[in-house]
Order: structure tokens, then C-alpha cells, then sequence
């Protein structure tokens, strides 16, 4: 497995890239090239839903990203809350690596999954759904309403996004 | 062509000849790719943002104008609503414990779980989607705009 | 084992940038970079060695496939991420047209 390794590396080099860099726009296509990136690694280990999927919403997140930070550029600095700044980021971290390092150990290895429902799904999905694609097995007959819950949740986002992006009532006194 | 008004707009002629061409096959594409997600890898997500791209491709190419005439704003208020009440409906098929009310709706012949799963949920994701990523970039696009002339 | 240190650190830089930088767009792309490392861990603990993508051919047996669980919870989360990208984004365009700026020490004035 060493094409996942040179992937994931690829992926952490434009995530520092897209972290470290002073314009905007550039940025922005930094984290485009983290997408892509992501995509490749889904299809390198066996899920093409999800690099279909993940290609496809990269491309419409680039668009808008695009659209959003186009000639809205600004020199960021680091003077003010400095020291307030650091030791949250480096409480955080550390937080976070220590719950990273105990559930490291606990994990199984790479490679060897434990099958425990998804055993059911593969041995049946086939004569229960009649579907050959397992995975829309399972986002469409076993898991449905979850499926449904998503769409909701989708819905709520663009209802909000209309509320927020409204002209009326923001404009009036200027 | 009597488009010199709005020749302007947009981008240029190529892009706009490309798009012309290209535009039909990207939203077949995209309802394939909604519709054949039981068999092969897909689904009506996937689906549904490739036709959104589509329009958002309509909209880059010829500017807001010419894209919002073609597809009208209170047209993707319309079939989110119904796209959802599909699915207002569908789960309440679920939870009633049967499929009664497509039997009385449609033909008897008719599967209900092959016509409730992989047909309708599909293509309900891939509509909702669309609409509502194709009304998510004209809000973001509209704003910006709106901002441009604040300065 | 290495496979997971990477997605870590992977993960560490998003976590990193939304905590130290101070551009709003920087933060919705450190947003970004932990979500992607939150996907592919899941999908990297469903891996299974010389394993087959989990789709079903007409007349062959097809052993060893790969776990399809976290794939489909993974399809939820990406359309997740996506909706959460796009109000973050909205907010932020609106934010810089009132303060017309994308600082965010500098967002402190009261305007109603």
C-alpha cells in the first residue's frame, strides 16, 4: 500500500500549502488540490461512490469559494491576542493527540476490519434488495430514513442560506 | 444570432458555443448517473450535483440573465416543495407499516418497495439537490453582486 | 499503523488553522481540511487488504469485499459538510459586507 501513503502525502503538503500561503486565491485552489487528492484515495481503496461523490461536490465548493474571494484580498497579521492565541492552539493540539495516541491503541489494524452488522449486508443485501450495489443497499432500503434525514438537513441549509442572502430589509437605510 | 445586446455579458464566444453544445449531454449525464445508482456506482446525490454544475455552467457562461429566464426562480421553489412532500409521503408509507396507498394510487402490478426505493428516492435526491444547490449559487451570487455596487 | 499517524496530522493542520489564523475564508478552509481527515479515517478503518469494491456482479462470486457501512456513512457526512460549507460561506459574504473586512479582531463594532 504504498500509493495511499504518497497520496496522503500529497494531501498534508497542499493542506500546509493552503494553510500557509498569504493570498487568498491561491488558497482557495490549494484546498481544490486537497479535494482531488481525497478523491483519488477513495478510489485507491475501493470506494467509487465516494470519489464520484467527493470530485463532483469539490468542483461546486470550488465555484463558489471562487466567487466569494475573488479581489477580496487583505494582508493578515498576527499581533493581537498573541499569547492567548498560542496556548489555545497548543492546549487543543495537545488534547487532541492524546485522544488520537489512546484510541491508536485500541484500534484494530489497518487492513483487518471488523464485520459486525455490515457481515449481514453483504451475505443478504443481494437477495433482500435486489439491488447489486451495496452501498445504495444500504443508504436506500436498510438505512433509508437516514437518507431522508440528509435531504432534510440539506433543505434546512439552502433555507438558510435564502434567510441570510436576502436583500430585502438589509438595503433600506443605505 | 440577435443576442448582441448580451454579447457583452459573460464570456466569450466560444465558451458560449461550447456550452451550447456540451449543456444537453452534462444533464443526461447527471440523470444516469441518478438513476443507475442501485447497479453501478452512483447515486442521486452525485447526480443531482452534476445538474446543478450544469446550470451553474448555463449561468458562467451567459451571465445571471439569460440563466434565470431559462429556468425561473419560483420553478426551484415549486419542485423543492414537491420534492419534498414526496418524501413526507414516502415516510409515512414506511411508518404505516405497508405500501396501501400506492396500491390505490398506481396499478397493482407495480412492485411498492423496487417503485418506493430505487426509483423515487432517487430521483426526489437528485431534484432536491439540484434546485437546491442551483438556488444556493444564485443567493451567493446575487449577494456578491450587491456588494460590488456598494463600493 | 502509519496510514492513521498521517490522517492525524492530516487532521492537526485543519485543527491548527482554524485556531490560529485570523481570516475568516482561512477558517472555512481549516473547517474543510478536518472534515476531509474526519472521511478518510472512516473509510480507512472499512479497508480491508486485497479486498473488492462493494458491488455485486451477474455471474461471478465475489469474495472479499471491503466494509460498506462506513461508505455509507461517509455519503452522508460529505453532503453535510457541503451544506455546512455553503452557510458558513453565506455568512461570511455577508459579514464582509457590513464590516468590509475578513478580520475577525476587527469585527467588534455593535451595528444593528
Amino acid at each position: 500500500m504504498i500509493e495511499i501513503h504518497l497520496i496522503l502525502l500529497f494531501m498534508i503538503t497542499a493542506a500546509v500549502i493552503a494553510v500557509e500561503v498569504k493570498d487568498l486565491l491561491s488558497s482557495v485552489v490549494a484546498i481544490g488540490s486537497v479535494g482531488i487528492g481525497l478523491s483519488l484515495a477513495f478510489l485507491v481503496l475501493k470506494a467509487p461512490d465516494l470519489a464520484i461523490m467527493q470530485l463532483v461536490v469539490e468542483i461546486l465548493s470550488l465555484i463558489i469559494l471562487v466567487r466569494a474571494t475573488m479581489r477580496k484580498d487583505l494582508p493578515f497579521s498576527i499581533s493581537g491576542r498573541w499569547v492567548f492565541n498560542t496556548f489555545a492552539t497548543i492546549f487543543f493540539l495537545i488534547v487532541f493527540l492524546t485522544a488520537a495516541y489512546i484510541a491508536l491503541k485500541n484500534i484494530q489494524s489497518f487492513g483487518n476490519p471488523v464485520l459486525g452488522i455490515s457481515k449481514t449486508y453483504i451475505d443478504k443485501g443481494m437477495e433482500m434488495t435486489g439491488a447489486s450495489n451495496v452501498v445504495a443497499a444500504i443508504t436506500l432500503n436498510f438505512r433509508s430514513l437516514d437518507s431522508l434525514g440528509e435531504a432534510m438537513a440539506l433543505l434546512t441549509s439552502v433555507i438558510g442560506i435564502l434567510a441570510v442572502a436576502r436583500r430585502i430589509g438589509y438595503n433600506k437605510r443605505s | 444570432m440577435n443576442m448582441h445586446a448580451k454579447e457583452e455579458k459573460g464570456m466569450t464566444l466560444i465558451v458560449k458555443t461550447v456550452t451550447r453544445l456540451t449543456l444537453g449531454f452534462i444533464l443526461l449525464y447527471g440523470i444516469y448517473i441518478a438513476l443507475s445508482g442501485h447497479a453501478s456506482p452512483g447515486g442521486g446525490f452525485a447526480g443531482g450535483v452534476i445538474v446543478a454544475l450544469s446550470f451553474v455552467h448555463i449561468m458562467l457562461a451567459f451571465g445571471k440573465e439569460v440563466a434565470l429566464k431559462r429556468l425561473h426562480s419560483n420553478m426551484l421553489r415549486f419542485s423543492i416543495g414537491i420534492s419534498a412532500l414526496v418524501f413526507l409521503y414516502i415516510v409515512m408509507v414506511k411508518f404505516s407499516g405497508g405500501c396501501m396507498p400506492v396500491n390505490v394510487f398506481f396499478a397493482r402490478s407495480i412492485s411498492c418497495e423496487i417503485f418506493n426505493n430505487e426509483v423515487t428516492i432517487p430521483l426526489c435526491q437528485m431534484v432536491i439537490v439540484s434546485a437546491g444547490m442551483f438556488t444556493t449559487f444564485v443567493a451567493l451570487v446575487l449577494l456578491s453582486k450587491t456588494d460590488k455596487d456598494a463600493e | 499503523m502509519s496510514v492513521y499517524v498521517l490522517c492525524f496530522i492530516l487532521f492537526s493542520i485543519g485543527l491548527y488553522c482554524v485556531l490560529r489564523k485570523r481570516n475568516l475564508i482561512k477558517i472555512i478552509i481549516g473547517i474543510g481540511i478536518m472534515e476531509y481527515a474526519v472521511n478518510l479515517f472512516f473509510i480507512l478503518i472499512g479497508y480491508r487488504f486485497e479486498g473488492r469494491s462493494p458491488i455485486y456482479a451477474h455471474d461471478k462470486v465475489i469474495k472479499n469485499m471491503v466494509d460498506p457501512l462506513p461508505q455509507a456513512v461517509v455519503l452522508t457526512s460529505i453532503v453535510i459538510g457541503l451544506s455546512v460549507t455553503l452557510m458558513l460561506i453565506a455568512v461570511a459574504m455577508r459579514i464582509y459586507e457590513r464590516y468590509k473586512t475578513f478580520d475577525i479582531t476587527k469585527i467588534n463594532r455593535l451595528k444593528g
